[in-house]
């Protein structure tokens, strides 16, 4: 008699998610999988609205990234208008960028997974979290919030509004950066510093005590995607997308957004509503790879920045090739906030940052047009289609969470034969399988551009197909 | 020109002969809420958001229209009157498909601005969701018609003020479109590209392109000076 175990709902996490695992009939975890299980339909109800539309329409899909939404989408507008947006205008949005960047890479720091990481994967489930971490290491508590409001805060600064801010549009931002809001960033900047090394710190001295748990967190070979520039440092808004293989050689580089469909596919499985994103040369699932944090620092020779540059030093000494663990994606996600405030302090000393001049116009110039960022997550692209009025007529969004859809549900198997053994489990180990989804901090809602909250259910299934336990919360 | 006296919400008020009660009201700071109504058009009553009591009447009777006469009393802010108000928004807000959130009048729609003044917290109607399209061929300006209400101030100010007539209402009832010339796109009509209806319409069905996540407040508060020009003229 085989069993199926389902985690449903899994929490923390942004958007709904369940888990099965399905055991052979010596009560063996025999196959895992991580279903998403929402539709929202954003790109059919797209259709028919005017394209200069869509980055307001698009940053809806999700408020923790907004931002990342509103980049892509405000860049895929602008290829279709062929234009090149003003110097001040491309380094406000990168700044814009780096903010959303830090406060996402807190939020699932701090107060999504340090619960886990500080009191222990089998601590109490009630005090597991972000006021159970503030009670335990108040330093760590505080530091956690006060990252989450610098990159909050200076989104609001530059857009006006903390989420879903209308500042970017095609071709620019609607308003320049004015000189007290610049001062009033640069002051944020020693606390930020401050917390963000007192992360660093703090999940060194704490990572060594997880040595089995980075053994079975999606610890496998795997191809890797993500943006670099042309001296090989990284980058989140613009530059180009290169894949590696497993021992870190170039499979391809240089794909521009327009070159996106040309070689990434999408795969259906009838289990989950997000797709499973593929390279195409190799096929699915051979072409599968893994995006976010821990990919981009496998993927770059530098950050650019000599802070974050001493930190990519001493994680890439993990590994002489890329490191494979997504325990790791949590160490990754500290060095880019590092770098993201340093990036911050460098782009204010751009002397034109203050231009006025931060918004070009267009009409419809051509009639398809793409965009691609790093989002906290990993990759987004959007890719659109108009009509000669500019009016949409298909839309296709590719997100982190689908890039990594494969990982994750390779993952959970990994993780669940680890911890799941003969038919049974411990809560301790449920929530490990549920914490390997989390490292990977997936967004369910913008991978299915989905509607509501995010629980998630454990589901254990025997081989008639009988469900023999669930876990909901 | 003969002087009538009536009392509007209790005040006792004189008035020119003639004068419509929501131009009384107005004159004298007593607020009605108005929708198709815009100073320098004439009134079609349509809305009905201008709806008041007139006591010894059981009918209710549209403020924009109605005429005043010799010791009328008007009741403008009744539960009853206000109940009806609300109704009216929740019908407009039900009828096509309004999401003030990313809506280009965001912050500056009349409409949006009258439901929160009604006190307009859910709509309790099932909300129809009409499949309906967007005209995005003219250059400068997009008509939405997800978002219009009809109020047919873009038909008056074109045919009024600017004297083209280029706007025009086709079909019946809740079918019914504002449509340019005989039902072409706005882009081939011939339109004048004055601009005046974008000015007037109260929400945002009809927008100026470049406006798109910029603020697009609406400006028609030039109506009556183009008619005082003209009939000085």
């Amino acid at each position: 008699m085989t069993q199926t175990i389902t985690i449903d709902p899994v929490t923390r996490l942004e958007g709904h998610g369940k888990i099965t695992i399905m055991l052979d009939s010596q009560g063996q975890v025999e196959d895992a999988h991580f279903h998403v299980t929402q539709v929202r339909g954003f790109e059919k109800f797209s259709e028919g609205r005017p394209f200069y539309e869509m980055p307001s329409l698009m940053a809806r899909i999700c408020g923790i990234c907004p931002v990342s939404h509103l980049l892509a989408s405000a860049k895929a507008c602008e290829a279709i208008m062929a234009v090149r947006i003003p110097h001040t205008a491309a380094q406000l949005r990168r700044m814009l960028n780096m903010a959303q960047m830090v406060q996402s890479h807190a939020l699932s720091f701090f107060h999504l997974s340090s619960p886990d990481l500080l009191l222990g994967m089998e601590s109490d489930p009630r005090t597991r979290n972000i006021f159970g971490v503030a009670a335990a290491r108040p330093d760590l508590g505080l530091a956690g919030i006060g990252l989450r409001r610098f990159g909050q805060h200076i989104i609001e600064l530059l857009g006006s509004k903390r989420i879903h801010t209308g500042w970017v549009v095609p071709g620019g931002v609607t308003e320049p950066l004015s000189a007290a809001h610049r001062d009033e960033i640069l002051s944020m900047l020693p606390e930020a510093f401050a917390n963000v090394k007192l992360a660093l710190t703090a999940y060194k001295q704490i990572a060594d005590s997880f040595k089995q748990e980075i053994e079975v967190f999606a610890n496998f070979p795997s191809n890797y995607l993500g943006l670099i520039n042309e001296d090989e440092s990284i980058e989140f808004t613009d530059g180009a997308l290169r894949l590696i293989d497993p021992t870190g050689t170039i499979i391809e580089d240089g794909m521009t957004a327009h070159r996106f469909t040309e070689v990434i596919g999408e795969a259906v499985e009838n289990y989950s509503y997000t797709k499973f994103v593929y390279y195409k040369p190799l096929g699915y699932p051979q072409g599968s790879y893994r995006v976010g944090p821990l990919p981009r620092l496998n993927i770059v020779k530098s950050m650019g920045t000599p802070q974050a540059d001493a930190e990519l030093a001493f994680f890439k000494q993990m590994s002489a090739g890329p490191i494979e663990s997504s325990f790791h994606y949590h160490h990754a996600r500290l060095v880019e906030a590092l770098y993201g405030v340093e990036n911050i302090e460098r782009i204010l000393a751009d002397p034109l940052i203050l231009d006025k001049h931060v918004r070009a116009t267009a009409g419809v110039n051509r009639l398809e047009g793409a965009g691609q960022i790093e989002a906290p997550r990993g990759t987004l692209n959007h890719h659109y289609k108009v009509d000669e009025n500019g009016k949409i007529t298909w839309a296709n969004l590719v997100v982190a969470t689908g890039h990594n859809n494969k990982a994750m549900n390779l993952g959970v198997l990994q993780s669940a034969k680890a911890y799941v053994k003969d038919g049974k489990f411990t809560p301790g180990a449920l929530n490990r399988v549920e914490a390997v989804i989390r490292a990977f901090d997936p967004c369910l809602s913008c991978s299915t551009h989905a509607f509501g909250q995010m629980p998630l259910v454990m589901t254990l299934v025997n081989a008639d197909g009988e469900v023999v336990d669930q876990l909901i919360r | 020109m003969g002087v009538k006296t009536l009392i509007i919400d209790g005040q006792e008020l004189s008035a020119r002969a003639g004068q419509t009660i929501l131009e009384v009201a107005r004159e004298n700071d007593i607020n009605i809420p108005t929708l198709c109504h815009l100073e320098g058009l004439s009134n079609v009553g349509a809305c009905r958001l201008c709806l008041v009591e007139i006591k010894g009447s059981n009918k209710l009777l549209p403020a924009c229209v109605a005429n005043i006469h010799e010791g009328m009393e008007v009741v403008t802010n009744s539960e009853r009157l206000k109940k009806h108000r609300r109704v009216i928004l929740e019908l407009l807000f039900a009828e096509r498909n309004h999401i003030c959130a990313v809506c280009v009048s965001n912050g500056h729609c009349e409409l949006q601005a009258l439901a929160q003044e009604q006190g307009l917290t859910h709509i309790n109607l099932p909300y129809r969701n009409p499949a309906l399209t967007v005209d995005a061929s003219h250059e400068r300006f997009t008509v939405d018609h997800n978002r219009c209400i009809l109020c047919m101030r873009c038909v008056r100010a074109c045919a009024e003020i600017e004297g083209a007539h280029i706007w025009d209402v086709m079909g019946r009832g809740i079918d019914s479109i504002v449509i340019t010339d005989l039902h072409e796109e706005w882009g081939s009509s011939a339109c004048t590209r004055c601009g005046k209806c974008v000015q007037c319409c109260p929400t945002g069905a009809l927008f100026d392109k470049s406006k798109i996540g910029s603020d697009h407040p609406k400006y028609p508060d030039f109506l009556p000076y183009l008619n005082l020009m003209r009939e000085a003229r």
